[in-house]
């Protein structure tokens, strides 16, 4: 059945996006992001990324770092939310298998496109992370997770798109192990930074989870949406249903994520002095806003307000809380990265130099470096839709 | 009278202990003197280096002429946007008498190095010879996390080496070019840095760290990270 599904969508005489303004204007933007991001990559490879980035000594990891984490964990929780379908075999996931699965190799692809211009040396990293290996080290087993994931990631979605059940059942499951590893991995960098209070302990491993599969519900339905609305589509109806229970998913994730984010700022107020610090600077300093507004209201009480009170089934609500979500986790990476430098990793020796919060501002490189990100991750969506024909493959 | 001279004494070794002069970071004196000893029997066997490259910091003598930061900048072409050494300043507003001191800063070459165990390549590493913690330059990928995890501040990235660079004591600019103290050491005015072997007990560095009449601390003992770059106050020995 699903063979001749394939079949019909592979042999079928329409594409949806052919032709199609909106299609074209949307891929032009962000062939021109990415463009415009690649000059001003080159641009800091060649004056030296210190120089160009808002970075310094005392903040050495910003805004870039910030994206990476972003598209890393969409691409996570994508994953995880694609072997709900594929590898644990609940059948109202099925129709999101591909768009879930290639949406999850987009974003890993746009996450490598922004890490590239963070690292100093990247072509050095890929030698010495084969010949020097660090296992203590948790960048290195994430960047070598990360590697694993994407090719088992791209194997899966060759074996689903030829039907392969057994084998992409296989690769799935490889993917979304490496995928986990890899990701609470990047959680432990920061969770096992013990000069940094803010981030130290067991919590950013788990929290990083947690997070990635709320934002994979969101990407999905985010990207599922804008699917259909350039081809101009109604909704099949396993596709709702799909979205349906996504967006049940995705109400569960809002409630877990808020009950973390309260424990971290109750335990962070009775924690050391920096930790009181940095969570204060949060509550009620420069990053108030940044939390309260784009964290708590847009990331997880909006969208929560906007699913309970509008329902599971009307597919522009969801997307709209999808998409305040997505605004609502971009502000809590940043507010992670930032946050956890503020105060100085000296803040405790009472000296003149280290006796305030320190302050990050994010260079136009890095803005416009990200934005590049955001360009890839469209671009090659909107190539998939068009290459696979808006991925209807287990739409039945 | 005698009582009293004793109770003055005792509070003024628990203002020092709790770090009201030393800046909250004491971690010596007998109550916690094992976890200074640098070289107790086990300590020596997990860190065998010979030389035991150390400093002591004798702490009131510095003067804050950053001379030693100077030095350090010259011989290691550290380039004005970075530093290997700092010397910071503390006030303390309350105190009685003298208000304001010095506090240098340079890698601690600790013996758990937090940066060694993130790198993700081995471009830093502890030499095993001399427990120094070392750069290998050309083997840094940049990612900077030996940054984010030194409790000390004590990394920048040198874009002109294409790497990080941290102090190595001056291992390759002077101790490997028959010199026998760092540039910072010898450039101090005051004798404020001493610079030595832990492993020789005829060391003078090693006689200060192996004493209990005079408090010798180190910076962030929490970090647990058992640093080689020891701080003292007082009558020097």
């Amino acid at each position: 059945m699903g063979h001749e599904l394939y079949k019909e969508s592979a042999d079928g005489q329409i594409n949806p996006l052919s032709g199609r303004k909106s299609f074209y204007i949307l891929a032009g933007l962000s062939i021109l992001l990415v463009c415009v991001a690649s000059i001003f990559g080159a641009d800091a490879l060649i004056k030296g990324r210190m120089h160009v980035y808002g970075l310094t000594r005392d903040i050495p990891l910003g805004l870039l770092i910030a994206t990476y984490i972003f598209f890393v964990v969409t691409s996570t929780g994508l994953c995880i939310v694609a072997s709900i379908g594929d590898v644990f075999g609940v059948k109202e996931y099925m129709p999101i298998a591909t768009r879930t699965v290639f949406m999850s190799i987009v974003m890993i692809l746009s996450g490598f496109f922004v890490i590239f211009f963070d690292l100093e040396n990247p072509f050095r990293m890929a030698i010495y992370n084969i010949i020097s290996p660090n296992f203590t080290s948790n960048i290195w087993w994430m960047g070598t997770l990360y590697v694993l994931y994407t090719f088992f990631m791209i194997f899966e979605l060759i074996f689903l798109l030829l039907y392969w059940h057994r084998l992409a059942k296989m690769a799935g499951l490889a993917a979304v192990l490496c995928g986990i590893g890899a990701h609470s991995n990047l959680g432990a960098i920061f969770g096992m930074s013990h000069c940094r209070q803010f981030w130290y302990g067991p919590y950013m491993p788990i929290y990083f989870i947690a997070s990635a599969i709320m934002l994979g519900c969101a990407a999905l339905i985010f990207f599922t949406y804008i699917a259909y609305r350039l081809a101009n589509e109604p909704m099949e109806g396993p596709m709702e249903s799909a979205m349906r229970a996504i967006g049940k998913l995705t109400a569960l994730m809002i409630c877990i994520l808020m009950f973390f984010t309260i424990w971290k700022i109750i335990t962070g107020l009775v924690g050391g002095e920096p930790k009181r610090v940095a969570i204060l600077a949060m509550l009620k300093g420069p990053y108030a806003i940044n939390f309260w507004i784009f964290e708590v209201l847009a990331g997880m009480v909006l969208p929560l307000v906007i699913l309970l009170k509008f329902g599971f089934k009307n597919m522009k609500t969801l997307f709209y809380a999808s998409l305040s979500m997505i605004i609502g986790i971009f502000f809590m990476r940043y507010d992670l990265v930032v946050i956890g430098h503020i105060v100085p990793v000296l803040y405790e020796l009472h000296v003149r130099e280290f006796s305030g919060l320190l302050s990050y501002t994010p260079s136009l490189h890095e803005i416009m470096i990200s934005a590049g990100g955001f360009g890839i991750a469209f671009i090659l969506f909107l190539i998939g839709e068009k290459f696979f024909k808006g991925h209807k493959f287990y739409i039945q | 009278m005698v009582d009293e001279m004793r109770r003055r004494e005792f509070l003024k070794m628990g203002l020092t202990i709790t770090g009201v002069f030393a800046g909250g970071t004491v971690l010596s004196v007998v109550s916690q003197f094992d976890k200074v000893f640098a070289s107790s029997k086990d300590y020596r066997e997990r860190y065998p280096y010979k030389p035991h490259y150390s400093m002591v910091i004798h702490q009131d003598l510095c003067i804050g002429c950053e001379l030693c930061v100077k030095a350090c900048a010259k011989t290691n072409h550290v380039p004005e946007y970075g530093y290997r050494t700092a010397v910071l300043e503390r006030h303390v507003e309350d105190a009685i008498g003298q208000k304001r001191e010095f506090v240098p800063m340079l890698c601690m070459q600790c013996n758990d190095p937090p940066c060694v165990r993130a790198c993700t390549v081995k471009a830093t590493y502890k030499d095993k010879k001399t427990g120094i913690v070392m750069m290998n330059y050309d083997k840094c990928i940049g990612c900077k996390i030996c940054m984010e995890v030194c409790p000390y501040n004590a990394r920048y990235y040198n874009e002109e080496k294409h790497a990080i660079d941290k102090c190595n004591f001056c291992f390759d600019t002077r101790l490997t070019k028959g010199k026998k103290i760092p540039a910072c050491v010898a450039a101090c005015p005051t004798g404020a840095r001493i610079f030595g072997d832990l492993s020789d007990p005829e060391d003078k560095v090693f006689k200060i760290v192996h004493q209990i009449k005079q408090p010798v601390w180190v910076v962030l003992p929490e970090e647990d990270t058992k640093p080689n770059v020891f701080y003292t106050k007082g009558v020097l020995l």
